[in-house]
């Protein structure tokens, strides 16, 4: 029915002409909502898995788009900015798996919490975090999210942990949050996000086994997109099943690349958290555009072509918009709207990342400690007393 | 000297239990003895009543009552949600205590010997002290991690490291020694108290060791301040610095020396870091001769940054230090 109704205003729209067809269509033509057809999950341990078929509402759509669109531009310019040596240290792009964050925070509260590893800029922003403080936080300035201090790899808002540069780290620190949900009984879970490389980590196992022992409220996610730096999965694990991993905890493999998917898979997996039946493990099946990090071209270890193929085949923000633009849900100029908004956005944000100054050097020894009277902190030399505050 | 001070090293504990007798009164509460074991008892119990966020966990904790039995008692009040006993998974329940911390709880992570503690140690120094810093105030890390340190009794080399020096090495950490069940109860009330990762030290031949407790130490409210050293004997012509089980040895070498007209003043670092050199200075203004007194190895330890902190300061201090420490390897 709801093709008929799309057919019906699209032939109306060519009786008027093309120049009247951008006048006379209001927001109002558009379908309000449409169910899709989802790629199933693989489940281990689970007698049921998430819904196959899914609803999405136009204003999801639009705010999904918007989101991964934003998301992608930042790392674009990122990557700009880098080469222009105007952003200098690591720099991990997150271009390609802009589905994963943006269904996970779909499927989930602010309220909520989550932990990533250092390919974060992305979490950092779904998180609430706004562009301008990620790109000045990853030029180095005061306007940062973490005032300069932090880079790239060490950004923090409510209820986000980062960005962790050791590899693996931020498991048992994903689960411990949890362990704190749960001891407060506030019905909130953690999400713990961590990459295939990550994956053969002995904390996360040792993780694991807690995290099931006290049915601790923490949604495990393997961004599995391939290569754990220049590794490919079938180089670095005996087992590429990273959803079985967990052993004796329930797993899902998803389609990361589908928004849809994720946000299905996201909710089902916080539903068997919130009801306490403990953790449960997911991996998400997707694909970085970029090298590990801005010194790696990223062709050493897998071909040009594979690269193309995923991106003109899986591109997640091609997907949706395909979806949405078939489905009557949005029209082509009302995306490219979004677009200029998206582009106009990042480039203030630019432009602030490049003109605000950096940290003052008083800041240079503060928050070592927290909430702390002042002490006197030794400079480089025996004469240097530099003063930290809190 | 030095002979001296290594001849009195195996009376120190005849010298200690020789001090203070039980006294019965009928009215005011007086100065008791009390083990070093049940000052942390004490002080771990009080934390737990005073602030429910505060909780502890580490292996054998709670139905063994603790490894050296320091937690005795606490899991038969406490519950299970409040003590947690672990698995032997050291990176990861130290990773859990120190997330918990960032989320908003006060844990006490106990590691069985400070030995095992190696095993976590990226998550001691990368994810609990560097966090702040790296957050530019915005992560506080609220986290005690205790245990026993450093020799114990033929328990041979794996289990005998003393990780004083390792821990102060590191800015974001507070590192502390108490020697006395004061130190111990003071300093732990203090570091759960306190919003940073404090590495606490703690030493297994002095659990069982009585010492005087003042009225006043016996209170709920009794803390000692983290980065303050304590003169345990005022003296004049040589200052002995020293942390946790050695300050004994220093008190027992100076009831020697002083029958040879030698006045040794005793500093008791109780933290290592931040360390008191202020103390250290001031008494050395008076004596002018130092001897720094430690259970680790001597190559880059807490006592090499006691002689290069001096040699460095202050420039009318004319002393010198010599180090005395467990053997060096080669």
């Amino acid at each position: 029915m709801l093709t008929n109704i799309s057919n019906v205003l699209r032939a109306c729209a060519q009786r008027n002409g093309a120049a009247a067809v951008v006048s006379a269509r209001t927001y109002a033509d558009f379908t309000n909502e449409a169910t899709f057809e989802i790629k199933k999950c693989d489940t281990f341990k689970l007698d049921e898995g998430p819904a196959t078929q899914v609803v999405l509402t136009r204003d999801e759509g639009l705010q999904y788009y918007r989101t991964m669109q934003t998301m992608r531009r930042m790392e674009l310019k990122a990557d700009q900015l880098y080469k222009q040596k105007i952003i200098r240290g690591f720099c991990h792009l997150y271009d390609g798996q802009e589905a994963c964050a943006v269904g996970i925070e779909a499927a989930i509260n602010l309220s909520d919490h989550l932990i990533t590893a250092y390919r974060a800029h992305g979490y950092t922003y779904t998180r609430g975090g706004t562009v301008k403080e990620i790109m000045a936080e990853l030029t180095g300035r005061r306007g940062g999210i973490a005032k300069g201090k932090g880079g790239s790899m060490h950004m923090y808002c409510k209820h986000f942990y980062g960005g962790n540069g050791i590899v693996g780290a931020q498991v048992p620190l994903g689960a411990g949050v949890a362990l704190a949900c749960k001891y407060q009984g506030n019905n909130e879970l953690c999400v713990c996000l961590y990459g295939d490389g990550a994956a053969n980590q002995g904390q996360i196992f040792e993780t694991y086994n807690m995290a099931a022992l006290w049915k601790l409220p923490v949604i495990f996610i393997c961004e599995n997109n391939r290569y754990g730096m220049g590794t490919s999965v079938e180089r670095a694990a005996a087992s590429t099943d990273y959803f079985k991993r967990g052993e004796f905890i329930p797993g899902l493999r998803v389609d990361g690349m589908d928004v849809l998917c994720v946000r299905e898979a996201s909710k089902f997996a916080a539903d068997h958290c919130r009801s306490g039946k403990g953790p449960i493990l997911m991996e998400l099946q997707t694909y970085r555009y970029h090298g590990h990090s801005m010194s790696d071209p990223g062709v050493s270890y897998r071909t040009r072509e594979e690269i193309q193929e995923v991106r003109s085949k899986s591109d997640p923000i091609s997907m949706l918009k395909d979806r949405m633009l078939s489905n009557n849900m949005a029209s082509v100029e009302e995306l490219k709207e979004i677009d200029v908004e998206v582009r106009k956005e990042i480039e203030d944000a630019a432009q602030f990342a490049t003109t605000d100054p950096e940290p003052p050097l008083e800041d240079l020894c503060n928050h070592i400690f927290h909430n702390n009277p002042p002490l006197e902190v030794r400079g480089t030399n025996p004469w240097s007393k530099l003063k930290s505050v809190s | 000297m030095a002979a001296s001070l290594r001849c009195f090293l195996r009376s120190g504990k005849k010298a200690v239990s020789a001090l203070g007798q039980r006294e019965f009164h009928k009215s005011a509460p007086v100065a008791a003895q009390v083990t070093v074991r049940d000052a942390l008892n004490q002080a771990m119990d009080e934390e737990l009543e005073r602030d429910e966020r505060v909780f502890l966990m580490g292996e054998e904790v709670a139905q063994y009552d603790g490894a050296y039995k320091v937690s005795r008692g606490l899991w038969k009040k406490y519950g299970d949600k409040r003590i947690i006993d672990t698995p032997i998974s050291e990176m990861g329940f130290a990773g859990i205590a120190v997330g918990a911390a960032m989320a908003g709880l006060r844990p006490i992570c106990e590691f069985m010997t400070f030995n095992f503690s190696m095993q976590a140690i990226d998550q001691v120094i990368n994810s609990a002290a560097k966090t702040c810093y790296m957050s530019a105030g915005l992560q506080a890390v609220p986290i005690v991690f205790r245990g026993p340190n450093g020799a114990s009794a033929g328990v041979a080399a794996q289990h005998s490291q003393c990780f004083a020096a390792w821990y102060a090495h590191c800015p974001g950490l507070k590192v502390v020694s108490p020697w006395n069940s004061e130190d111990a109860k003071g300093l732990l009330k203090s570091a759960i108290r306190d919003d940073n990762p404090v590495v606490f030290l703690e030493n297994e031949l002095l659990y069982g060791v009585p010492f005087e407790m003042s009225e006043e130490a016996q209170s709920k409210d009794f803390t000692i301040p983290i980065g303050k050293a304590k003169v345990e004997r005022a003296g004049t012509h040589v200052t002995l610095v020293s942390h946790s089980r050695y300050v004994g040895y220093c008190l027992d070498a100076a009831a020697v020396l002083t029958k040879e007209g030698i006045e040794c003043e005793v500093i008791n670092l109780r933290t290592i870091r931040p360390m008191d050199v202020e103390s250290i200075e001031a008494s050395l203004m008076k004596t002018n001769h130092l001897v720094t007194v430690e259970g680790g190895w001597p190559q880059f330890g807490v006592g090499a940054e006691i002689c290069a902190r001096i040699m460095e300061g202050n420039d009318r201090l004319t002393a010198s230090g010599r180090r005395l420490s467990s053997r060096r390897g080669c």
